[in-house]
């Protein structure tokens, strides 16, 4: 084989780059633009549509509160996904195979669908507060991202591991948390990561179950969006991806280091 | 610390399909048994029944008199050696090997010393800080045979510990998995579907088949004298011969092959022959002679192959189709006609079933 590249392949490669890349660079061009409209590229360079996000009342609650679904709502599907996602593996031969794919339907219903349902049965329903049924619905959606990965990540352990630590004298409870979790480690990393970008990010169930006072960033940019075209709406975009980058690096960081540790 | 075994009509279902068959085995003190037999067997789940990981639906597990039968696995105390190993990946070999002791309370100090003192008796001191993912097959094999061995377990047990292995290193696991059990004399259980590994490492040999045990007895009983024709055929007696008992003289019984050969078999080395029986040899219990007046089984000679000290034919006769050896001084042609004769040292006779 030679070791020279095609051109035609580097520039194939330049060019999924570049789609990748694109509206990132697009969207960081147009936050920092001195200009009252959005436009790319950027017309003077300023950094007062960061500072006018947070003379924002509506902003400065909505990201609070998305922030807060998030994390709860990972917590959440990853202390039911878990065990969930344990239990299908260990078990797999004995358990029905339909079982598995219950976990993933939540991903097959139409988000819309999800958050219409979640409205009817469980906000208007139940009289059940908005923040909690908000925290229900994201926590339905990521749900069967947190099995699935961490489903896979178990897929490639050995259960006789845990029956040598058992033979060996540990109870089973401790067993899962002395040897099993931290081998599926990256597996509930990814989740976790999975699962609070999805969360941050959505759009469609909380679409319908924000109401008077509580509303998620999303929601709010939409909302924002409909009255104004002015450069906040990409400023708010890079602070919602550098919220999430942070995330994922102190979830890398912590996870991954306590873990080791052990 | 060593104790009896002893395993009494034990039954297990896997739902409604009955895997093993009121299965009774007692291994003694400081005995190594091994349960051999093809996949499917039961002898993995009669293993994973003394561990503890499944549960009998009859029956019981007693272990120097302690009922184990309904005790968690955690609490049997039972050293085993797995297949794959089974290492902590996120553990040094020191602390997979110290983990079992870690488990009884013993001191951090204490545990790192009889671990290391462990270690170097399987020659692996060297690498107590590695983590698993760096050692060999071989070597893994050793940490796990360590791991097992230093909480001083009364019942080891190995489920194919050597499946793993190229065939050289195998050779030499076993021979070492032998002197370590040996000398800590401890009661051993050990699965395998490999018959020469079963017949060297062994006390005595357990051969299963569709959750029952066949025979168990010493290698050398269950090679040159099987109790019935699975094990015969198990143990390689690739001929099994259905006879008739036509005359008892004395010290000689006479006896009747298909095709109306009288065949003379001496008492003294089959003992009491029922009226109808199962003449079983291997292809060298079945001498190949081209003489007509010797007395055996008259054959059509087929696929003449090579094995280095003898030809073996695939023959045709009466008695359905036989292989059997020929000297490699006088090679016969295909299809020319012979006679079988049993070699009495290297036969058996079987009950009919």
């Amino acid at each position: 084989m030679p070791n020279r590249l095609h051109p035609a392949l580097i520039g194939f490669a330049v060019l999924v780059y570049l789609f990748l890349m694109g509206p990132l660079v697009i969207v960081f061009g147009a936050a920092l633009s001195d200009t009252t409209f959005l436009t790319f590229p950027p017309q003077g360079l300023t950094l007062r549509w960061f500072e006018r996000i947070f003379e924002i009342g509506a902003f400065r609650r909505t990201i609070v509160t998305s922030v807060e679904i998030a994390f709860l709502a990972t917590a959440l599907a990853l202390l039911i996904g878990i065990p969930a996602a344990y239990a299908l593996n260990r078990y797999r031969i004995q358990l029905p195979a339909w079982l598995s794919t219950l976990f993933v339907l939540p991903i097959l219903v139409p988000e819309i669908v999800l958050g219409f349902s979640l409205l009817r049965l469980v906000a208007v329903g139940q009289s059940a507060p908005i923040f909690l049924t908000l925290l229900i619905g994201h926590t339905l959606i990521v749900l069967p991202y947190c099995v699935r990965v961490i489903s896979a990540s178990l897929a490639s352990f050995d259960f006789s591991i845990e029956e040598a630590a058992i033979s060996l004298g540990s109870r089973p409870i401790k067993t899962f948390f002395t040897i099993v979790l931290p081998n599926v480690r990256s597996g509930v990393i990814a989740a976790f990561i999975l699962a609070f970008i999805t969360s941050i990010n959505d759009v469609s169930v909380s679409l319908f179950l924000t109401g008077p006072g509580i509303s998620t960033l999303p929601i709010q940019i939409l909302a924002h969006v409909e009255q104004f075209f002015d450069p906040v709406i990409a400023s708010v975009s890079v602070l919602l991806m550098l919220l999430t980058v942070a995330v994922m690096a102190i979830v890398e960081r912590t996870l991954g280091l306590t873990f080791l540790a052990k | 610390m060593t104790h009896p075994l002893a395993v009494e009509h034990l039954t297990a279902h896997y739902g409604t399909t009955k895997v093993l068959d009121d299965l009774s085995l007692s291994v003694g003190a400081g005995e190594l048994v091994s349960l051999l037999g093809a996949s499917g067997c039961g002898k993995t789940t009669t293993l994973r029944l003394i561990a503890g990981f499944l549960e009998p639906t009859a029956g019981t597990i007693t272990l120097g008199g302690e009922d184990l039968t309904r005790l968690p696995a955690y609490k049997r105390h039972i050293g085993l050696v797995f297949q794959n190993y089974a290492l902590f990946p996120h553990l040094s070999v020191l602390d997979n090997v110290a983990f079992g002791l870690k488990q009884r309370g013993i001191a951090t100090a204490e545990r790192n010393k009889r671990a290391r003192a462990m270690l170097e008796r399987v020659g692996l001191d060297q690498l107590a800080d590695r983590l698993p993912g760096a050692l060999s097959g071989g070597q893994k094999q050793r940490v796990a045979l360590a791991r097992a061995l230093v909480i001083e377990p009364p019942l080891l047990m190995f489920d194919e510990p050597l499946s793993n292995l190229d065939a050289k290193l195998r050779v030499d696991m076993r021979v070492e998995i032998r002197q370590l059990q040996r000398a800590n004399n401890t009661t051993a259980v050990y699965v395998t579907h490999d018959q020469e590994e079963a017949f060297s490492i062994s006390d005595r040999v357990a051969i299963m088949h569709q959750g029952r045990i066949m025979q168990l007895d010493t290698p050398e009983v269950l090679y040159q004298r099987p109790a019935n024709a699975f094990v015969a055929r198990f143990v390689g007696f690739e001929n099994l011969i259905p006879m008739k008992v036509t005359a008892r003289d004395g010290d000689d019984v006479t006896a009747q092959a298909p095709g109306g050969v009288a065949l003379a078999l001496p008492k003294a080395r089959f003992g009491d022959i029922p009226d109808d029986f199962v003449l079983a040899a291997r292809a060298d219990g079945l001498a190949v002679t081209a003489d007509p007046d010797a007395k055996g089984l008259p054959a059509t000679l087929g696929l003449r192959t090579y094995l280095g000290r003898a030809y073996q034919y695939q023959c045709e006769t009466e008695a359905g189709p036989l292989i059997a050896n020929g000297p490699l001084s006088s090679p016969l042609e295909l299809g020319s006609v012979a006679r079988l004769v049993p070699v009495p040292d290297q036969c058996c006779v079987l009950r009919v079933e």
